[in-house]
């Protein structure tokens, strides 16, 4: 098992970052960062952390280590806030994934501190955080239009009425994805198109900024995202991706981060014992935000049939 | 199979048990008052073989010619009614498949991918047209290959078959109203593998959106029902489809694994067991390749003490018996509130003892022959299943021809969720009937499978209809009706039932690519 | 199911059931419109040849109410059709006479002559047939000629203007009344099912007349455009099931108007025998009541004994 290199502590004043105090000769209170499951923020059930370091190798923070059991666990949350939230009305769900981007316009300095702690230019820090603010909100507002775009009335050649509209697929596994840039805005852009039609998910973090995510978890806490309809996982994509692709319970798999060929392979082999509805590994580019395809993916069409008569 | 094949060809065979004129008999010497000796049972009305000039053997249809299959090997297809043989049909071999897949691959690049959608709508105009033109045809064959009741095949299969093809010609070019705001292409070749229940039917599903889409074909047929696919191939011959466009390969399941498997195949379409789609699910991980899986179903279908109760019967009898119940969103589960429950099985035993089980041939047949004898005995399996875990069984009287895979429509009630015969899909004439006392329990327990294809509710009250429309887990629900199919209707399942949708605008999607503008 | 050829049949009287009852039971199923029209359509697609077919041409002969209902009508007219009646087809002697003949109150002495002996039944339309829009006591009194003048059935129609306002016992009394009036004649309660508005209230309708005590419930006037139809008639096949199942009582059925070819006759045999059963293919609980079928069954007869297609100019016009 691979973990993330560490080096010892070198306070940086200079720095924003989260663990650190920017008042000069102010002894900071670091922040602990846990997995967020269930609306809670639990440790790893499985009592492990690795060290996390900054961009120059220092030490940032103990990350949780999720386990299989912490998978498992996350799965069960999502299953039991799933019903709640697809029942949810779609203007409701829109309001919230608006909050969302709300509260994280709010935490801007936070996140873009956070990211330049781990590798990005300010500026790119500055456009990361307000991409996906953006992403947050283009699908705060298509919650209750999407499904106009793609259900539909059919015209059948018999006295029915007859339509189609889609539905959440159900739980959803994401891995989110690993490439530098897209820590925060990778993750509004698998999860945003996930729970805007009412799944709900379990998310592996980046291994390169799992920090970035319980970051983020912190926002869905403050906003008004019922618990469970996102979990977060730190730890291994190869640890916690196994289980989650057998776990029979879980409907649908986005193997977005998954950036070994052999892995991503098997994951999905392994997913068809339920017929996991799988998404491939992929890259990630600004135009693909916004994908019609990223929401439709994660439902499930239903068609329905009455006959016309007095 | 080791049956032989027959000299005289079978449609003679078929034509010459059809029985000679009765001659009138002595009308009734009374006058009135008594009805007289019962004369009113339905004389065979034997649909006619003479139509069809079957070929002793059948090669692949391969690049827009016949060719021979390199292994030289050769199946018979047997008419589960008669067991008499129908023809020969050759076992592709995966180097066939890959000629199949190179001939569709040329056709793609250098010919159909370039023609305008205008252009790919009119070769589907034709080949509606063509199917409607020779509709008796392709019932007769259906039947005869397949055992469905001529009824159906003519009624249902060959008019679907043919709307569907209408319809997506129609679609051919108009993509881009179809995905407003999104650019589309096409996949290039799609390796299809249909099943034995609505051979015709299913091919028309699978070939009319690939090629509307632009795509190109390589359709491997089921091994009992190949013909009514190697009789359309004259059909393409008549449209004048340019070679290549759609390729069938004959085989067995060697023959689709090679199909699904093939690293030149873009796009994978089958309908079949979920046993076998999981395989293919598993075939095709980490490739490229999209997939769209129609698979299997154990459907409830929910009867309310307020619903319609003889067409709630009708829609039962229709969800199960249609077809021998070889239908993968066939209604298997009934669930009958409490209440209305003596009211409801009387009328449906009742009505079973009208249900005609016979010669598939024969007009006032109901229910026909049961496709194989693999599919017979595992119908047989589960029955017995079922009555050793102690479900009642009950069958109308009825008499079953002496020849030929039939089983009698059967109910089993006082099911429970645990019995294999609630849980496994039978794919045969036989309902599992449970009851219920609350909508919120019908849901819970039609809910509890794997599976999610289909659906029933039947009630009078509108809202009760869309809030358990809502809450069944099912890609198709009829309500106040049952299996009921258009090709403007998408279908498909959830979970275990499969993924992707067939019809509708939305069937178009699994066959081609699709991205922001 | 075993035709029970000499069971005698209990003869229904008016129930003592309170209207709001009867009008439960009736709701107690719905009709979807859609599916009963499927279900009727799909009688049709049964092939019925050679022997059934000669039996259920014979059995639309033996079951038919040869009606004519004219303001033109004579006793000469009603001799001639009463004639007919008897013997359908003068060549030949193996046609059975029809069932009965139809016809207005005034008309019911000419036809009781002209049928003396003949063992076909006088039926007369009464109660203000065809609309029903008379005071009820004229309406009483309609009957009472009637049957005082022979009639071994009375054709009455019930009141849809009650009906439609939602009063439904005053229908149901008026059934119960005439009914008693009818004495041994058998009544026939004719729901003129084309003014009612949906199959829901023809259930109703059906009801609440078979509990009131009708013997037959009829669908149609023939007065008006709509009559008959496969859906309207399986409906009300149905309400007689389901009444039967009630009280073990079975209630005959006439399907009335725009039956005219002895292949809708046929089908509306095959849904007969599908939903009742040949128990119920006789004349004592079904008629066909028409007057242009009988000619078309009869050039269907001969064409099935000769082989070759006959024409119009063989039967008699009466």
């Amino acid at each position: 098992m691979a973990t993330a290199p560490t080096k010892k502590t070198a306070a940086k004043p200079t720095t924003k970052a989260a663990t650190k105090s920017a008042a000069a000769g102010r002894l900071g209170v670091p922040k602990t960062y846990k997995l967020y499951l269930g609306g809670k923020f639990p440790r790893s059930e499985s009592g492990r952390s690795f060290a996390f370091a900054d961009a120059n190798g220092e030490f940032l923070a103990n990350v949780s280590q999720a386990s299989r059991k912490d998978a498992r666990d996350s799965v069960q949350a999502a299953r039991k806030a799933q019903g709640g939230w697809a029942k949810a009305t779609a203007y409701n769900r829109g309001q919230v994934l608006y909050r969302i981007a709300e509260v994280l316009d709010g935490r801007r300095d936070q996140f873009v501190a956070e990211l330049v702690a781990t590798g990005s230019t300010a500026r790119a820090a500055e456009a990361e955080v307000e991409a996906a603010i953006a992403t947050w909100i283009f699908h705060a507002g298509f919650a209750d239009k999407y499904s106009q775009v793609i259900g539909s009335t059919n015209p059948v050649a018999a006295p029915y009425f007859n339509f189609s509209l889609p539905e959440a697929t159900g739980v959803v596994a994401l891995v989110a994805p690993q490439q530098a840039g897209w820590s925060l805005r990778g993750i509004a852009a698998v999860v945003a198109p996930a729970i805007v039609s009412g799944n709900t998910v379990v998310l592996v973090a980046s291994e390169l900024n799992p920090l970035t995510a319980i970051s983020f978890a912190e926002v869905l806490a403050t906003s008004d995202v019922p618990g469970g309809v996102v979990n977060i996982l730190t730890g291994f994509v190869e640890e916690l991706a196994p289980g989650l692709a057998a776990h029979m319970d879980v409907n649908a798999i986005d193997l977005a981060g998954v950036e070994d060929t052999t892995l991503a392979r098997d994951l999905e082999a392994t997913g068809a014992e339920n017929l996991k509805r799988v998404t491939r590994p992929r890259t990630f580019a600004p135009r693909h935000v916004g994908e019609l395809n990223e929401i439709v993916r994660f439902t499930e069409l239903k068609t329905v049939w009455h006959p016309i008569g007095v | 199979m080791a049956t032989k094949p027959s000299s005289t060809s079978a449609a003679a065979q078929a034509a010459a048990t059809q029985p000679a004129a009765t001659k009138r008999p002595a009308p009734p010497k009374t006058t009135r008052g008594k009805a007289g000796p019962n004369r009113w049972d339905y004389a065979p009305a034997l649909e006619s073989t003479k139509i069809l000039q079957l070929k002793d053997r059948y090669e692949l249809f391969i690049d827009g010619a016949w060719v021979k299959p390199t292994s030289k090997q050769y199946f018979q297809t047997v008419s589960p009614s008669t067991l008499k043989p129908l023809a020969e049909v050759a076992q592709g071999s995966a180097k066939d498949v890959d000629k199949a897949v190179a001939a569709a691959r040329r056709a793609f690049e250098n010919d159909w991918s370039k023609r305008s959608g205008a252009e790919r709508g009119r070769f589907l105009f034709r080949i509606a047209r063509i199917l409607q033109q020779r509709a008796r045809e392709f019932a007769v064959l259906e039947s005869l290959d397949g055992g469905k009741p001529i009824k159906e095949s003519r009624d249902v299969d060959v008019p679907l078959a043919a709307a569907h093809f209408f319809y997506y010609a129609g679609w051919a070019d108009k993509l881009e109203y179809a995905f407003p705001g999104q650019k589309v292409r096409p996949l290039g070749v799609a390796g299809q593998v249909i099943p034995w229940n609505f051979p015709l039917m299913m091919l028309a599903w699978k070939v009319a959106p690939a090629l509307a889409a632009g795509n190109t074909v390589v359709l491997k047929p089921a091994e009992t029902t190949p013909l009514t696919a190697l009789l359309f191939c004259e059909v393409l011959e008549q449209a004048g489809l340019p070679a290549g466009v759609v390729n069938i390969v004959t085989g067995d399941g060697t023959t689709g694994a090679a199909v699904v498997g093939h690293p030149d195949v873009d796009k994978v379409a089958f309908t079949g067991s979920t046993a076998v789609g999981k395989q293919i699910a598993r075939a095709v991980a980490g490739t490229d390749k999209k997939v769209t899986l129609e698979l299997g179903g154990k459907a409830a279908n929910i009867v309310f003490d307020d619903a319609p109760l003889d067409q709630a019967v009708e829609g039962i009898v229709n969800g199960i018996y249609f077809n021998q119940g070889h239908v993968c969103c066939a209604g298997s589960r009934l669930f009958v509130q409490e209440s209305a429950y003596d009211a409801v099985i009387s009328k449906l035993k009742r009505r079973m003892e009208t249900l005609r089980i016979g010669d598939p041939l024969d007009k006032n047949t109901d229910v026909g022959a049961i496709n194989s004898k693999a599919q017979l005995e595992r119908i047989t399996t589960l029955v017995n299943a079922g009555v050793e875990e102690g479900a009642e069984i009950w069958q109308p009287a009825c008499d079953l021809p002496k020849k030929g895979y039939f089983f009698r429509p059967t109910i089993f009630t006082g099911v429970s969720q645990s019995h294999r015969i609630a849980q496994e899909e039978i794919f045969g004439p036989v309902l599992s009937v449970l009851t219920f006392r609350t909508p919120a329990e019908a849901i819970e327990k039609a809910n509890n499978t794997p599976y999610g294809l289909s659906a029933g509710v039947w009630t009078d009250k509108g809202s009760r209809i869309l809030s358990m429309v809502s809450k069944l887990k099912a890609g198709v629900v009829w309500a106040n009706t049952f299996n009921r199919f258009d090709p403007a209707s998408p279908f498909g399942g959830y979970q275990e039932s499969g993924y992707g949708r067939e019809g509708g605008l939305q069937g178009l999607a699994p066959y081609l690519h699709i991205e922001k503008a | 199911m075993a035709l029970a050829e000499s069971q005698s049949l209990r003869r229904n009287e008016p129930t003592d059931m309170t209207v709001g009852a009867v009008v439960d039971a009736a709701h107690s199923v719905r009709i979807d419109q859609v599916g009963v029209e499927e279900r009727a359509a799909s009688f049709t697609k049964r092939s019925i040849k050679t022997d059934a077919k000669l039996w259920g041409l014979d059995l639309a002969i033996r079951t038919m109410d040869l009606t004519t209902l004219e303001g033109s009508d004579t006793p000469g007219k009603v001799r001639a059709l009463s004639a007919k009646a008897i013997h359908p087809d003068p060549t030949n002697p193996d046609i059975p006479s029809v069932a009965a003949i139809c016809v207005y109150p005034n008309q019911v002495p000419v036809a009781k002559r002209a049928l003396e002996g003949s063992g076909v039944h006088v039926a007369s339309v009464a109660t203000g047939f065809p609309s029903g829009q008379v005071p009820f006591s004229a309406k009483l009194d309609d009957v009472r000629a009637a049957v005082d003048a022979g009639a071994d059935e009375i054709d009455m129609v019930i009141d849809r203007g009650a009906f439609l306002r939602g009063d439904f016992a005053t229908v149901y009394e008026e059934v119960k009344r005439i009914r008693e009036a009818c004495g041994d004649a058998h009544l026939k309660v004719i729901l003129e099912t084309g003014e009612l508005g949906s199959y829901d209230d023809v259930r109703t309708a059906s009801w609440i007349s078979m509990a009131a005590g009708a013997d037959f419930i009829k669908t149609s006037t023939g007065k008006i455009g709509v009559a008959a139809t496969m859906p309207v008639t399986l409906v009300m096949l149905d309400a007689i099931r389901d009444y039967w199942e009630l009280t073990g009582i079975k209630i005959g059925m006439k399907p009335a108007g725009g039956i005219r070819t002895s292949k809708q006759a046929l089908h509306y045999l095959v849904m007969l025998n599908e939903t009742l059963g040949l128990e119920w293919m006789r004349p004592e609980l079904w008629r066909f009541g028409a007057s242009s079928l009988l000619n078309d069954v009869l050039m269907q007869l001969r064409t099935q004994a000769t082989g070759a297609y006959s024409g119009p100019d063989y039967f008699t016009i009466d």
